[in-house]
């Protein structure tokens, strides 16, 4: 096939699947945090369940006129919501739906989706740093702190996940996964990672990729009560939606992630080799909806932690959980 | 900190455990232009007025904490019942107009009315487009009194 209209598939795929994956993680958000709290949400729009709300919200902030504070420094000010927008793109360009549905298949996958996904609190901090607002600045600087405190357990967690699997590609990772670990019965068994010694890192990961997503509890970027919107303060209209929607695509992103690393990507038990390429984005999709609700379920569960709290909580209980994982899986990889 | 996190983890498995209970529950939602929600009997919905027992004594109006109420009445002179006997005055009542607008409902109108002219109704369906046609006027406060529940027994 000609390369360019390869890539111009793919292209149009990952954007389709990073849209309508974040406009229906925003609907979940929206029905399930609601019916959590004892309401019902949107229920006209669309004409049953309220499932047009995204569109209408979206369609909305499109209207807005684009503002921009007189006092900011205008191209970093409208750069930071692409460079958001851009990492979580980037996420889904690398994660394997099946052994050949995958946008581009890395030998360092794994990097490539730690960096790329680090990449979104840079347009944060540009947003907060640009915006001329002590709030934003506020905001944007506790983004990068939460980042730094919070992407050294993520990364230890998935070095051990590497190290389990000998490789850094997210394809072989899947592969090591589905690789058979022993016969009970005439069936060969294949265990997940979190089933084979990874679930404290899937934990550390978890909490981890909550944090990065300054989601709540782990919101302090964006805390209302304190910082109005954070860094999202002078945002409005187009660029505003596309932070909302990167936020809601990252969170998408880091759930593939988790499912890819830790539940065992698009393989599922018994499922035969020649259907991987059919049935595989369905189990991804599967996988990646749990983590999804779980995410959507801590937030309107649990209250917000103090700055300190925070900072606390990774560098004295993560990072020290997460080296001593490391250690211990390294340890049984040399040792069995 | 090591004893918060070891506190706080029951505590927040418990809250987990509790917003999935709530969210597989129904939820206790009236859909109100669709169902309509039925008040308390005694609920502090709208006040009416009944304006035959109504004298204009303005206490109503002197007593509202934010003069929501507008009274307006003159005298007139009654021929004596009797002849030879004095001549009375009777208060006649022109305007009487709360304006919702304002009013706080805390019901001191009702309350200090000498003459129990002033009923609480639960009727709470009155919004209005514009501010200005929340002033109801002694016709519409009449209309009210239709929906003025039962008054409860008095106590022996």
């Amino acid at each position: 096939m000609n390369a360019w209209l390869e890539l111009g598939i793919t292209l149009v795929v990952i954007l389709v699947v990073v849209l309508v994956s974040a406009l229906v993680t925003i609907y979940v958000e929206l029905k399930a945090g609601s019916h959590m709290q004892a309401r019902i949400g949107p229920y006209y729009a669309g004409g049953r369940w309220g499932w047009a709300q995204p569109l209408a919200d979206g369609a909305k902030f499109l209207q807005k006129e684009d503002l921009a504070p007189a006092k900011a420094d205008g191209p970093v000010y409208r750069l930071a919501p692409y460079v958001v927008m851009m990492s979580a793109i980037g996420m889904f360009a690398v994660i394997p739906a099946g052994p050949d549905l995958v946008g581009v298949d890395l030998d360092l996958g794994v990097y490539f989706v730690l960096a790329i996904s680090a990449l979104a609190t840079l347009g944060v901090l540009m947003a907060g740093w640009s915006s001329a607002n002590k709030y934003s600045l506020i905001g944007g600087l506790r983004a990068a702190a939460q980042l730094i405190a919070y992407e050294i357990p993520l990364i230890l967690a998935v070095v051990a996940v590497v190290i389990q699997a000998e490789t850094m590609s997210l394809n072989g990772i899947v592969e090591a996964q589905m690789a058979t670990l022993f016969t009970l019965g005439g069936m060969d068994i294949a265990l997940p990672f979190i089933l084979t010694g990874q679930i404290v890192g899937f934990g550390i990961f978890l909490v981890a990729a909550v944090a990065e997503l300054s989601r709540i509890p782990f919101d302090m970027p964006i805390a209302e009560s304190e910082l109005t919107m954070g860094y999202l303060t002078e945002y409005s209209g187009i660029r505003f939606t596309m932070f909302f929607l990167g936020e809601y695509a990252s969170i998408v992103g880091f759930s593939a992630v988790a499912a890819t690393l830790f539940l065992g990507g698009y393989g599922a038990p018994f499922l035969p080799e020649s259907l991987a390429n059919i049935a595989g984005p369905f189990v991804l999709l599967a996988k990646v909806a749990v983590l999804v609700f779980v995410i959507i379920w801590i937030r309107f569960t649990w209250p917000r932690l103090r700055e300190d709290q925070l900072q606390s909580l990774a560098w004295r209980w993560l990072i020290p959980i997460a080296l001593v994982n490391v250690g211990v899986v390294a340890t049984f990889k040399v040792v069995f | 900190m090591s004893r918060g996190i070891k506190f706080a983890i029951p505590g927040l498995l418990k809250g987990m455990g509790l917003t999935l209970r709530t969210m597989l529950k129904k939820a206790p939602v009236t859909m109100y232009p669709d169902v309509k929600e039925i008040p308390v009997p005694r609920a502090r919905g709208v006040i009416s007025l009944d304006a035959e027992a109504c004298t204009a004594c303005m206490l109503c109006a002197r007593e509202c904490p934010d003069w929501c109420i507008y009274i307006e009445g003159h005298k007139v002179e009654k021929a004596p019942s009797k002849p030879g006997g004095r001549v009375r005055t009777e208060n006649i009542l022109d305007r009487f107009d709360i304006d919702y607008g304002l009013c706080m409902y805390c019901g001191i109108c009702v309350d200090v009315c000498p003459f129990d002219a002033l009923f609480w109704s639960p009727e709470y369906e009155y919004s209005e487009m514009k501010i200005a046609d929340l002033l109801h006027d002694q016709e519409r406060l009449g209309e009210w009194l239709t929906t003025v529940p039962e008054p409860p027994a008095l106590e022996s």
